[in-house]
């Protein structure tokens, strides 16, 4: 078995508001292998996205690790860690101008030679072949989260964390962009974290279901034995 | 009217006071009947303003024929005043004093030194403080605008924002866009007084060296060397707070803070 891109050791976050402190996640353990899929699920305000922002640092951990490669998030910069651990939200949130500008974006923070060419080569995997010049902000639901696809993986990421990436979409681009993701995953052999409250969107692509309820693990399984005992 | 009635100017100045007071209270009054709330707050802002301006106005008296440098602590004192006033404006900014602080000592603090020493503000304490005040007081204004802004266009802009950290940038490169936007929306009254100047607004300092007798050419013209300080102290002030508000709004491991 390759050893676990990614993998979490007890993670946790607790908050503090007003005078209480609040679990919102507890000891949270798990590994994922390159070119694996885990699907994340549970309910809503379960502590999915919370989950994925611990992993990329956009939120602190209260306690735990994460280790990339073996090595500890806290010795890497936020920075280094986020370039190697791309993360595709729920809404795209361009920026404002080109496609190009926003394919661009990740390499350009790194001081990484980005050429247009690059970009068309990226804007062809992700479907979007001749959109470089466009107007980002002018692009439909579908077409933007391919672009923001396209700029993740500029970045040439090792995890690709995805926080419901076609739940805001409509049923077509929905289907087109999970085939788009699962391709990625299986052609780059990126470890993928994989939220997503459609248990049949789960069953598609995930190798493995890790659910989530209230901030702790309920199960951790192939997706046959998750969602069996689910049903 | 009432120059008939009173003849030193002290005994005018006080029944100017009360009859404007007056007919101000009268407004208040009828503001609050119609069920304005913010009726009930002017007879305290009245008496609060009177109270200050005269105590400024005494220890004016006892100053003006001191040293220019005594003007020095009172200016400071007036900016450390204006600082706890913006702080008010973000409370849950960390750090909001130190930083504006710091911002308006580099912008009205700085072009008040730089404008005293070329021999552009008199130095006499009757025009230092004053003049100083001034400049202070707006720079007060457009600092509280730039950071009330930048919050508000951080709230609204998360997910632009995290997007931008969540592919590597730095946080000074995440929040630019946001801070022109703020740096250009805190200077919006400034640039209008100036291009309304003499138009739309003639500002109190001309009418009060009109009153003392300065060439009418000459007041015009210090008007706008003011109206131009005020703009250049507000400008220096937020590019200051460009510099340092992005270690104010993100954690030390570059997380966006949240409820600010
Ligand atoms: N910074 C925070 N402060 C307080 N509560 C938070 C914070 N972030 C998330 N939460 C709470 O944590 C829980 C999990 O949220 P989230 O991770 O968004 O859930 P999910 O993605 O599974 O729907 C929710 O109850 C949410 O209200
Ligand atoms: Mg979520």
């Amino acid at each position: 078995m390759p050893a676990p891109v990614l993998k979490t050791v007890d993670l946790s976050r607790t908050v503090i508001i007003g005078p209480e402190t609040r679990p919102i996640l507890q000891n949270i353990s798990f590994a994922v292998q390159p070119g694996e899929v885990l699907a994340i699920t549970g309910p809503s305000g379960a502590g999915k996205s919370t989950l994925l922002r611990l992993l990329n640092r956009l939120d602190e951990p209260s306690s735990g690790d994460v280790l990339v490669h073996g090595t500890s998030f806290r010795s890497l910069s936020p920075r280094e860690l986020r370039r190697r651990l791309g993360m595709v939200m729920q809404r795209a949130f361009l920026f404002p101008g080109t496609v190009y500008g926003n394919v661009r974006y990740g390499p350009a923070q790194h001081g990484v030679p980005f050429s247009n060419r690059d970009a068309d080569a990226l804007l062809e995997q992700v479907g979007m072949a001749g959109y470089g010049d466009r107007d980002a902000l002018t692009l439909s639901g579908g077409e933007a989260q391919r672009i923001s696809i396209a700029r993740t993986l500029a970045n040439q990421p090792e995890v690709l964390l995805l926080d419901e990436p076609t739940s805001a979409l409509d049923p077509d681009a929905k289907q087109a962009v999970e085939l788009l993701l699962a391709r990625v995953v299986r052609e780059r052999q990126v470890a993928c974290a994989w939220v997503t409250h459609d248990y049949a969107q789960a069953r598609r692509v995930a190798d493995r279901i890790l659910r989530i309820e209230a901030g702790a693990v309920t199960a951790l399984g192939t997706p046959a034995a998750v969602l069996l005992e689910q049903e | 009217m009432l120059r008939l009635l009173f003849h030193t100017q002290l005994s005018l100045g006080i029944a100017q006071a009360g009859f404007v007071g007056a007919t101000a209270l009268i407004v208040a009054m009828l503001s609050w009947r119609r069920g304005a709330r913010a009726g009930a707050e002017i007879p305290l802002a009245l008496v609060r303003g009177l109270a200050q301006i005269l105590l400024i106005g005494s220890i004016l008296a006892l100053l003006m024929r001191g040293p220019w440098w005594t003007a020095i602590p009172l200016l400071l004192v007036m900016i450390f005043i204006a600082a706890t006033i913006v702080r008010q404006r973000v409370p849950r900014l960390p750090g909001a004093y130190t930083l504006s602080l710091w911002c308006m000592s580099a912008g009205a603090g700085g072009v008040i030194l730089v404008m005293a020493a070329a021999g552009i503000i008199d130095t006499r304490i009757a025009m230092l403080v004053p003049v100083g005040s001034m400049i202070i007081a707006q720079n007060m204004n457009i600092q509280s605008l730039f950071l009330n802004r930048l919050l508000a266009e951080l709230e609204s802009h998360r997910g632009e924002i995290e997007s931008a950290l969540a592919l590597g940038a730095q946080p000074e490169a995440a929040v630019a866009p946001y801070l022109q936007a703020a740096f250009h929306a805190s200077l919006i009254p400034a640039t209008d007084n100036l291009r309304s100047l003499g138009i739309v607004w003639i500002p109190g300092i001309m009418t009060g060296m009109l009153l003392s007798g300065a060439s009418p050419i000459y007041a015009a013209l210090y008007q706008f060397v003011i109206l131009a300080m005020i703009f250049t102290a507000g400008g220096l002030s937020c590019l200051t707070a460009t510099r340092l508000a992005p270690s104010r709004v993100f954690t030390r491991f570059q997380q966006l803070r949240t409820g600010l």
